[in-house]
Order: structure tokens, then C-alpha cells, then sequence
């Protein structure tokens, strides 16, 4: 049963503070770091022509595989990195866990062109499109992985970091021994999760237009869209039938052993659970010749173990508590003196680029900013009709969700934004156009963070309360409202914010969409992004997408985060 | 390791003027303050006292998992810096791994000293079969009972052979039997030098265990975190609880725990020390008065806790309320019931509640929220308002001194406290 909450990295913190203007200001001027370097880019680029032939598919999948798989390494590395250096001194906590709440509202999409053109303009066009590709992809995979191993890390029980202390684990036993596989089981379920996340960008970073440069990588993503293009609908669905098989197979042999794998190392043990099966991990428990492989092993493990231990050793191990040091070190002085001009001047820069824009510009994204919401808020509604009555269903009947979870995991992992083209191939003449399938677009990009977290929700629900409920003879009603409804509020909230955050960054797929060799666009600071993106308009692009930014953290300040505390204080089940 | 013999006189580890305080001036969280102690080889050392008395503190400033914030600790002759190298801690709650099998618990305490794969292999089966666990290598912790976890954690600890073994309550997660067991295992191999251990240094707050096993008590109190004295035990091995001298020394014992200090709890503006509230509810205080009663108002504390089945830790908040409110008072290792503990003993509920109001509102803490929300028209006064008050008397701990004035006052009907509107209200 699924007992694990899909949700961002939320931090209990106040509304805004200087961090986020200081966190906003960097993120200005990087952007403006990335336009001027934009602006050496060739002028007109042409990628490789996408074959439609069937016989190209299983190619193309290796490719977008590997650039998933180098992403998500980075990822993991990334979040190594940043989980240490948050967790482990309290300066690096207070400012890196702000940055990475920011981070992960921040559309990634509309950064893209500026990442594209700054690679393009100092390596080869081949070279930084895959590099591009692979930077979008690892910043849809790497905040919630990160946010992950640092709770990982601060959460594990402080007896067993005094037991590595005691015992003298140096940095590379505790990391292989106990912090990961403490963290192991989260860390899987949210690898699931950073996948998922990957290839819904990865089907939008196989192919993009900046102006006149057409970037393009053979992949599933680029194979998809050109079908589209070309109105192709054996190609849609051969294309859509190979992505399927790749994430089935994906989770067939990779995450479901994973799951299985990690379920050891679950710290307590809840009754009633059932652990997870994989024939697939079952098979390999058996098989002689892996467990040859892992005697071979051994050695050269030992040789690693060792060699790391060499490292380390003769230096004295800190206690829990290193000596607090005084201020700040030269290091991070002299870094501080470096970086602070900078970023003001990028900022100073950028700003001096938004007073270009023209008044009706802003106009613009003020109402496009405003439409976009409501598109969000209808695609959440829609998805909280129908996810919690089904979520509460599939949790709680046992019989129904074994049956029924595999196959639901399976369709949520399939990229809305792979099933775009066919939506719109299908809806585009219906009435309201685009204004109306967009929205149902995003519905279909966040519909399933919150169906997850109600089944997780629903399956919560202790037996006793349950069983109090039936004896009290309660109508349905009356057990919805005093029973479900309370027990699935926590849930329903980090769903909503995950959700939430899904549909704005669906928003610039959603809302502009180029099809059949036509643009559609509606209003929306979605397609302005687009547009903007499309045109090479860097002021417009760098407006809205700050305009998104900060709408999407003051949703999740002001609204979400005071219900989430109060979630916490008052419907937690314990 | 034997090489430490020539220096045997020499103590091993050695406290001098040591102060633990956390949270930064003005207004630090003093866990301990000033403790001058040694540990010498060959010695059996217990530190007892009250939860919230810092000896689990100076255990691990000894250990070198904690830094003094001031003050000398010494191991043999030179300042520890980082971990000891040469001790080692069993773990009130096992610290195993969880996702660690019996074997691989062990066997990564010898990893992490460089031991070969093959030799660590070995000792670590040794110790496992030495501990009694034969047959359990493979098997998880969570597959183990407690007492079983706890020989895992000792296992480990002798694994790394150290020369001062630390004890933080390693008895008290376990269940009577299992604890009696384990400890008498602990002693045979502790006694007949089976182990190359030098010292042992255990903390606890169970006052039998203490004595039926140190060489030295050493008994702390807290606010701040102290050492209050020294009690060497001579007893000879294996010692028996129901001999006379056995029972006189426990009496002692526990005079010298419960001699707690008398002043009240003051209000913010008051002068004085300011004496934190007990952790005890006021219905746990009402069972207490009415089983003296029952024992026509005098019971030896240390019999009182074994009936009601009670912890010391559990049992000393609640002695220290009905102290608080002169219900009753400590003398000599015995509950003495007062004559106002009688009448509560004897009164209806009504009156009980009219007696507990006048007793607590003498509480300068509780009578100055009391005359506060007395001044506000409504008689409703803001939480925040009042946890900006104790703050500096009571740092961070001012959230739980709030919660448990507001518990007291409500026992005594004199004030509530209203979670939607976070605020503190006059009951009528």
C-alpha cells in the first residue's frame, strides 16, 4: 500500500523574506548573463531531419534514455552535494534551502531558450543542444531528489549519528552505510517521481525555436512532435506505443526491484502493509551467476572501502557539534566580494531590459498572468472532483488497489506533454479552442500528484477510526465529513501545491501550441512565454517569466503553505 | 591492552570546571555547569540522577561526541579533541541499523578501524556467539526482542575493544527480566576481566541498579545540571538487594536525589531563582495524596515507586508538585503527607478543586498570568504575549512552562487556554 506522500520540498518558513529578493535579483541576472552570451549564437540553425519510420523508434528511445539517464545522474550527484552542504552547516541551511524552494517554482521551460543559445554560442550546436536538453531535464529532476536526501540527512535519528560518530564511520561508510540507505526508500519513490518529471520535459526539450534556430535531437520527444507536425497519426501512436514501453519496461525492471529492494530498510514497520513484490527482483535473488558477480565484488568494494578509509584516516573526527567558527571564513568572504558585484550588475542589467518594455506589454501579462490562474484553479477543481472519490476508493479497498495501482502508476508516468499533440490534433476545432483545451492539458499534466496523495491519504486512515465510524453508524455524509475528509487534508494540500506548481510550468506547453505548421496561442502568461521564447523578445520573455515566478511563490506563501501548518497542527494523525 | 597497566594510578578521563550550555548569551540553556570529575581505571562509575540533570551530557562529553563550552576534559593527561578514540557507548535505545543485519552491525564497527574482511569476519561471529546470539547473524534488529537488540549493542561495543566503556540507561528500554539478565552478564564479564575494558561509566536513574552495580555514585540535579555528591559503594560482589546494607544505602541514595531545592517558581518580574514547574499533571499528584493516605501519610519513596510502577524519573515531577503546593514533603528517603495533604486527601471534588486553586495561585508564575488576564477587559490575553515574557527567564523552554501553568491553572479552574484564538482566557 502506498503509504508515501508526493509532495515538494516545503519548508515551514515566513511569508517573504531578504533571501528571496537577494535569490530573485541572481536569478535576474543570470538571466541576463544568459542573454548576452544568446546574443553571439549563430544566427540560423538547422537540426537533423526526425525520421518518421518505425524501424528509427528503438534508436530514438536509447537516445532519450540516455540523456534521461545522464540527467538523473547529475541529479543524484547534484542532490549529494546540496543535501551536504545544507545539512551540514547551519549558514549553508539558511540560504540554501530558500534558493531551492524558489528553484523549484521557477519554470524551467522559459529558461530554456536563454540556456540553449548561451551553450550554442561557445560550443557546437550539436554539443549544447544535447547539453541543453540534459540541463532541463536534471532541473526538473534534481530539487525534489534534493530536498529528499537532506531530510534524509537531518531527519535520521540522532542516536544513530552518534553511533557513526562512536564508532568512526569516516564520511564515506556513513554516506554508502546509513544516510542513504536510510534514506533509501524515500529516495526511490522520488527518483519514480523525478522520472516522471524528466520525461514530461524531455518530450519539449527534443525540439525547439528560437527565432530562426530550429534546435532538434533525435529522441521519442522530437519523433512525437514531428508526427504531430506532420499530422501523422500512425506515427502519434507508434511513437506513443514505444514511450509506454520504455517507461513500463523502466518500472518493471528498475523501479519495482528498487521498491522491493528498499523496502528492507524501512525503519518501522506498519501492520497490514503489504510489501512490495517484483517478480523481476525475485528472479534475480535466484540467479547464481549475480550472486558469483557479487563475490567478485567484494574485493574491489573492499578496495574502495579501504582506500576511502586511508583518506581519512589519522584525522580526528569531529564530534556532532564542529566548533562553531566566528563570521564568516576569507574564502567565503573574498567569494562574497566577487559574486555580490556581479549579481548586481546582471540585476541592474536585467532591470534596465524591463523598463524597455512597452506599457501595453505589461498590460498583457498582467491579464495573461490572471488568466493563467484561473486555468489553474478550474484544471485543480476538475481534478479534485474526480481524484478524491476514485483515491479514497483505490485506498481503501485493498482488493481494488493491488488490481488497480500498477496500472494507474503506469498511465501517470506517461508525459502529458507526449499526449499533447494527439489532444490537440483531436480537440482544436472543438468550441472554445485552445482558451479550453489548455486547461484541459493541464489537468492532465497534475492530475495524478493529487490522486496519489489522496490514495496515500485514504490508505492512512487508522483501522480503529474506521471501524469507530461504522459502529457509530454514521450516514456517508456525515463519515466524509468527520472522517475522510479531515484524515485526506494534509494530503490534499501537498497535493494541490505539487499540483498547483505542475499546471503553471504545463501552462507554457499548454497554452501555445504549434501544430500542423500553425501557431495556436490563447491568453496566457504561459503563451507569452512562448511567444516570447519563439520571437527571441528578451524583455518580454524575462517579464513574464518573472510575473509567473513571483505569482507561483506567493500562491504557495500566502495560501498553500498557512493551510499546510494548519494541516500540520490540526489534522495530523498520530 | 595491556599497555595501559604502568599508569594505572593515573585516572583516565578527567573533567575539570566543565560547563555545557546550548543556545547562545544572553540567555544560554545551561545543560550542565561546573562538574569536576574523574574516572578512574578499574572503577566502576555511575552517574544518577533526574532526567534533565546533564549526565547523559557529560557522558558524551566524555566520549567526545560534544564539545565543553568551557572547562578542561582530559584523556589520559591530554585534551580530547573530536571523538575518544579508546571509548565506546552502548546506546539507551540500541542505536543499531536498522537495515543492518546482526552481523553487519558489528562487523562495521570493525570496518571502520581498517580491519581485513576475513579477520572482521571472524570476530565479529566471536563476540555474537560470546553475547549468546548464535544462530541470529543474519537476522534483522526488528526481528529481535529488546534485550536481544542490547546484546547487539554490547557486542558492537567490545568489538572496538575499548579501554572506558560508556553506559547511557543501556537497562532501561528492556523489560525487567531481560534487564536483571543482561546486567548480571555485563558483571560476570566485567568482574572477571574477560574484557580488556579499563573503566566503566554508567548513566542512570535507577537507583538499585546503580547500587547493585558501581564502585562510585556519582548523584547530579538538575537546573542547571549538577553534581550534588559522591557516594563510593563498597559492597562486595555480587551484592544482594535484600541485605540491610544494600537497603540503607539505597535509602541514602535516594535522600541525597529527592534533597531537590525549595524555592518557588517566581513571576517574570519576581526576584529570585525561578524554579521551573514539574513535568506532572495535577490528577497524578491527587493518586500520590491518596495512596499516602492510604498508607496513613508515610511511605518510603523507593517501595512507593515500585508499587505504583513507577520510574523514578516519572515519580519525582509529581513528588516535586505536591512539594510545590505543601501536599507533601521528603524526609529521609520517605513521602511524609502534611497536614493540608490530609485534608486533600479527605476533601470532595469540589473542595479539592477550591484547595488546589488557593495552592496554586501562591505559584508566582500562575498568579501573574492570573492577574494579567484578571486586567484585560475581556479576560483574554494573547499566548505570544506571555511567551515573550518567560522568555528570558526560561529560553526555550518557556512554550512547555506556558503548557503546564496553563494544564495546572486549568485542574484549578482558574484560566484556559483557547486553541483557535491562541489565546489564554479567565475561567468563571
Amino acid at each position: 500500500m502506498l503509504r508515501f506522500r508526493y509532495g515538494p520540498a516545503l519548508v515551514r518558513r515566513a511569508a517573504f523574506t531578504l533571501a528571496d529578493v537577494f535569490i530573485l535579483l541572481a536569478l535576474a541576472a543570470l538571466f541576463y548573463a544568459g542573454v548576452r552570451l544568446a546574443f553571439h549564437a549563430p544566427g540560423a540553425i538547422r537540426g537533423p531531419e526526425i525520421s518518421l519510420s518505425v524501424a528509427a523508434l528503438p534508436w530514438y528511445a536509447l537516445l532519450s534514455l540516455g540523456r534521461m539517464t545522464a540527467a538523473y545522474a547529475l541529479s543524484f550527484l547534484f542532490s549529494l552535494a546540496y543535501g551536504y552542504g545544507a545539512a551540514r552547516s547551519p549558514a549553508g541551511e539558511k540560504v540554501l534551502i530558500p534558493l531551492l524552494d524558489v528553484l523549484q517554482s521557477v519554470p524551467i521551460l522559459s529558461f530554456l531558450p536563454v540556456v540553449l543559445l548561451g551553450f550554442s554560442a561557445v560550443l557546437p550546436q550539436k554539443l549544447a543542444a544535447e547539453l541543453a536538453a540534459v540541463v532541463l531535464i536534471f532541473t526538473s529532476q534534481a530539487w525534489n531528489l534534493t530536498f529528499c536526501f537532506y531530510q534524509a540527512l537531518t531527519t535520521l535519528p540522532n542516536e544513530l549519528r552518534e553511533a557513526s560518530a562512536v564508532f568512526r564511520l569516516g564520511p564515506w561508510l556513513r554516506l554508502k552505510k546509513v544516510e542513504l540507505l536510510f534514506g533509501a526508500l524515500a529516495l526511490v519513490w522520488n527518483s519514480m517521481m523525478s522520472w516522471s518529471g524528466g520525461w514530461f520535459f524531455l518530450m519539449a526539450a527534443e525540439i525547439f525555436h528560437v527565432g530562426a534556430r530550429d534546435f532538434r535531437l533525435p529522441g521519442l520527444g522530437s519523433y512525437l512532435q514531428v508526427a504531430a507536425g506532420a499530422g501523422d497519426l500512425g506515427a502519434i501512436v507508434s511513437g506513443l506505443t514505444a514511450l509506454v514501453a520504455v517507461i513500463v519496461l523502466l518500472d518493471q525492471l528498475v523501479w519495482r526491484p528498487l521498491l522491493c529492494w528498499a523496502d528492507k530498510f524501512k525503519v518501522e514497520t506498519v501492520q497490514g502493509d503489504a510489501p512490495p513484490r517484483s517478480w523481476f527482483y525475485d528472479l534475480m535473488a535466484r540467479s547464481a551467476l549475480l550472486a558469483r558477480l557479487q563475490g567478485v565484488m567484494a574485493g574491489s568494494r573492499e578496495r574502495v572501502d579501504r582506500w576511502f578509509r586511508a583518506r581519512y584516516a589519522g584525522r580526528s573526527l569531529a564530534g556532532l557539534e564542529p566548533p562553531a567558527r566566528p563570521g564568516l571564513s576569507w574564502r567565503a568572504r573574498l567569494a562574497a566580494a566577487v559574486v555580490a558585484p556581479c549579481l548586481l550588475y546582471g540585476a541592474w542589467r536585467a532591470g534596465v531590459m524591463l523598463t524597455s518594455l512597452a506599457a501595453a506589454s505589461w498590460t498583457a501579462i498582467g491579464l495573461g498572468t490572471l488568466a493563467t490562474m484561473l486555468r489553474v484553479t478550474l484544471a485543480l477543481a476538475l481534478a479534485l472532483v474526480w481524484t478524491v472519490p476514485v483515491g479514497v476508493v483505490i485506498g481503501t479497498k485493498r482488493r481494488i488497489a493491488e488490481l488497480l495501482q500498477p496500472i494507474v502508476q503506469v498511465i501517470a508516468s506517461v508525459p502529458a506533454t507526449a499526449v499533447f499533440p494527439l489532444l490537440v490534433l483531436v480537440l482544436i476545432r472543438a468550441p472554445g479552442g485552445l482558451a479550453v483545451v489548455s486547461t484541459l492539458l493541464m489537468l492532465l499534466g497534475t492530475q495524478w500528484y493529487l490522486l496519489f496523495n489522496v490514495i496515500a491519504g485514504a490508505a492512512a486512515i487508522p483501522q480503529d477510526l474506521r471501524d469507530t465510524t461504522a459502529l457509530l453508524g454514521l450516514g456517508r455524509s456525515d463519515r466524509w465529513r468527520v472522517l475522510v475528509l479531515p484524515s485526506l487534508f494534509p494530503y490534499l494540500i501537498t497535493g494541490s501545491i505539487t499540483a498547483g506548481g505542475g499546471a503553471w510550468n504545463a501552462s507554457i506547453v499548454a497554452e501555445h501550441v504549434e501544430f500542423g505548421g500553425r501557431t495556436h496561442a490563447t491568453l496566457g502568461v504561459g503563451a507569452l512565454i512562448a511567444d516570447a521564447t519563439g520571437r527571441g523578445d528578451y524583455p518580454l520573455l524575462l517579464g513574464s517569466t518573472l510575473a509567473l515566478v513571483g505569482t507561483v511563490i506567493l500562491i504557495n506563501r500566502q495560501l498553500w503553505r498557512r493551510l499546510y501548518r494548519r494541516a500540520q497542527d490540526r489534522y495530523r494523525l498520530e | 591492552m595491556t599497555a595501559a597497566a604502568p599508569h594505572s594510578t593515573e585516572p583516565l578521563a578527567v573533567l575539570e570546571h566543565v560547563t555545557k550550555a546550548y543556545g547562545r548569551e544572553p540567555k544560554p540553556f545551561v545543560a550542565v555547569e561546573d562538574v569536576n570529575l574523574s574516572i578512574r581505571p578499574g572503577e566502576f562509575l555511575c552517574l544518577l540522577g533526574p532526567s534533565g540533570c546533564g549526565k547523559s551530557t557529560l557522558l558524551r562529553v566524555v566520549a567526545g561526541l560534544i564539545p565543553a563550552s568551557s572547562g578542561k576534559v582530559l584523556y589520559r593527561g591530554q585534551p580530547l579533541a573530536g571523538v575518544n578514540p579508546r571509548a565506546t557507548i552502548v546506546f539507551q535505545t540500541f542505536a543499531l541499523y536498522p537495515w543492518l543485519t546482526v552481523q553487519e552491525n558489528v562487523e562495521i564497527a570493525l570496518k571502520a578501524r581498517g580491519v581485513p574482511l576475513a579477520e572482521r569476519r571472524e570476530r565479529a561471529v566471536a563476540l555474537i556467539d560470546k553475547v549468546g546470539l548464535d544462530g541470529f547473524e543474519s537476522a534483522y534488529p526488528r526481528e529481535l526482542s529488546g534485550g536481544m537488540r542490547q546484546k547487539v549493542g554490547f557486542a558492537r561495543a567490545m568489538a572496538v575493544e575499548p579501554e572506558l566503556l560508556c553506559l547511557d540507561e543501556p537497562f532501561s528500554a528492556l523489560d525487567v527480566l531481560s534487564a536483571a539478565a543482561l546486567r548480571g552478564e555485563l558483571m560476570e564479564l566485567w568482574l572477571g576481566k574477560s574484557i580488556p575494558t579499563q573503566a566503566i561509566l554508567m548513566v542512570t536513574h535507577n537507583i538499585e541498579e546503580a547500587v547493585l552495580m558501581a564502585d562510585r555514585i556519582v548523584v547530579m540535579d538538575k537546573n542547571p545540571g549538577r553534581v550534588l555528591t559522591e557516594m563510593p559503594v563498597a559492597l562486595r560482589h555480587p551484592r544482594a538487594r535484600k541485605d540491610t546494607a544494600f537497603q540503607g544505602l539505597v535509602d541514602r541514595v535516594y535522600a541525597a536525589v529527592t534533597r531537590g531545592p525549595e524555592e518557588l517558581a517566581e513571576a517574570p518580574e519576581g526576584r529570585g531563582r525561578r524554579q521551573p514547574l514539574p513535568p506532572a499533571r495535577l490528577n497524578a499528584l491527587a493518586g500520590l495524596v491518596e495512596k499516602l493516605a492510604a498508607e496513613s501519610g508515610r511511605a518510603d519513596l523507593y517501595r512507593l515507586s515500585a508499587e505504583l510502577a513507577m520510574d523514578l524519573d516519572d515519580l519525582l515531577p509529581v513528588v516535586e508538585a505536591g512539594k510545590l503546593l505543601g501536599f507533601v514533603k521528603v524526609e529521609e528517603g520517605d513521602l511524609l503527607l502534611t497536614p493540608l495533604g490530609h485534608c486533600y486527601a479527605e476533601a470532595s471534588i469540589l473542595t479539592r478543586k477550591e484547595l488546589v486553586a488557593g495552592r496554586v495561585l501562591r505559584l508566582p508564575v500562575i498568579a501573574w498570568i492570573y492577574e494579567t488576564l484578571q486586567q484585560d477587559d475581556n479576560g483574554r490575553v494573547a499566548k505570544g504575549y506571555f511567551l515573550d515574557k518567560l522568555e528570558p527567564d526560561y529560553g526555550g523552554q518557556s512554550a512547555e512552562q506556558l503548557l503546564r501553568a496553563i494544564q495546572w491553572a486549568r485542574a484549578a479552574e482558574l484560566f484556559g487556554f483557547d486553541d483557535d484564538t491562541d489565546e489564554l482566557f479567565l475561567e468563571n
